[in-house]
């Protein structure tokens, strides 16, 4: 190895997280190219020539994430996160299906695909119930129903959004969890850091306002972790968990992590850790 | 400095702040992008859509 491989971060706006990682790039003496994906131009009939070794994916929206990472796939440019990882975790239905191929535990859900059949799985499931997209973050459009009527009123609602995707009724159990959620992050084969994300409210994340400190990993957290993020495809990924009454579920897989709360809060230097995985990755593929 | 597109107000940013970074207007609060350093233009930031996310 004579050079230090060159890194390409795509990315849509420059929030904390890539300067984070871009400060993370420059003070190591890595080549780094930040390419904006409003300008990209992707010329799918050969290998796009992009001037670096390696991808980093940090796209603010799913639809360009994927696609981009589609054609780069297809093409064997490296990539962190991998084009299949995208697809998996930018569906929760996808997500759920490879949790429960690998044996992780995760909660019931039913899948239903008119709003009659919708309204039979809540009821089977019993209230109350989360209704969530099939793709979303942040916890939008999550509702949780507690009983028929509003069931009922959600469901109408879906109905009429206008995007097909909101008339795929995924369907989950509530998990009476203790006023905080888990968010694990794995790079690689190791869970580096871990934080409770804390709120009065149902939904936890961050982005809603909940509050983070310090989760210890536990060798059962990180294995749990590690299967869940080997079962979406691998990579560096944060996984969410639940704690319920019998033990930890696992409720998603998120594919291009913020971790601005989660630095000081669990002393891990996340950045460097994405870092030392991109040039690893970048190196493996010489 | 440069004026907030929305309220017209003079807007000042950080000396570390970089092409595609978003920063508040100080007056009416609007999201702004920047679109370049030097010298400092600003843009409304694009709203956010349905997808996107982690």
């Amino acid at each position: 190895m004579n050079s230090k491989p060159r890194v390409g971060v795509l990315l849509s706006r420059v929030r904390v997280e890539e300067k984070l990682l871009l400060a993370e790039l420059e003070s190591r003496g890595v080549e780094t190219k930040v390419i904006d994906d409003r300008d990209l131009v992707l010329t799918v009939e050969q290998r796009p020539d992009l001037g670096v070794d390696v991808i980093l994916e940090r796209c603010i929206q799913h639809g360009t994430a994927l696609y981009a990472l589609a054609v780069l796939d297809a093409w064997g440019v490296p990539t962190v996160n991998r084009y299949e990882v995208a697809e998996i975790c930018g569906n929760k239905l996808l997500t759920t299906m490879r949790l429960i191929r690998d044996g992780v535990p995760s909660p019931r859900t039913r899948v239903a695909f008119t709003p009659e059949s919708a309204l039979v799985a809540i009821e089977e499931l019993g209230y109350p119930v989360v209704l969530k997209p099939l793709i979303g973050s942040w916890g939008r459009l999550i509702s949780k129903v507690n009983d028929r009527e509003a069931a009922e009123a959600i469901v109408e609602h879906k109905d009429v959004l206008g995007n097909y995707l909101h008339s795929i009724y995924y369907i989950q159990e509530y998990i009476q969890k203790p006023g905080r959620d888990i968010r694990a992050f794995v790079v690689g084969s190791e869970t580096i850091a871990a934080i409770y994300r804390a709120s009065d409210h149902w939904i936890t994340n961050t982005a809603r306002g909940g509050q983070a400190s310090n989760c210890p990993v536990t060798p059962e957290l990180n294995a749990l972790c590690v299967r869940a993020a080997r079962a979406v495809g691998g990579g560096v990924v944060a996984v969410d968990l639940l704690e319920a009454p019998e033990g930890l579920l696992v409720n998603e897989v998120n594919y291009t992590m913020e971790f601005r709360n989660s630095i000081d809060t669990t002393g891990v230097n996340i950045p460097a850790k994405v870092v030392d995985y991109v040039l690893e990755v970048a190196r493996a593929a010489r | 400095m440069a004026k907030c597109p929305e309220c017209d107000a003079e807007v000042t940013v950080g000396s570390d702040a970089v092409k595609g970074e978003i920063v508040s207007c100080p007056d009416c609060g609007a999201e702004l992008e920047v679109k370049e350093t030097a010298p400092l233009t600003l843009a409304l930031a694009p709203k956010a859509e349905e997808d996107w996310g982690e």
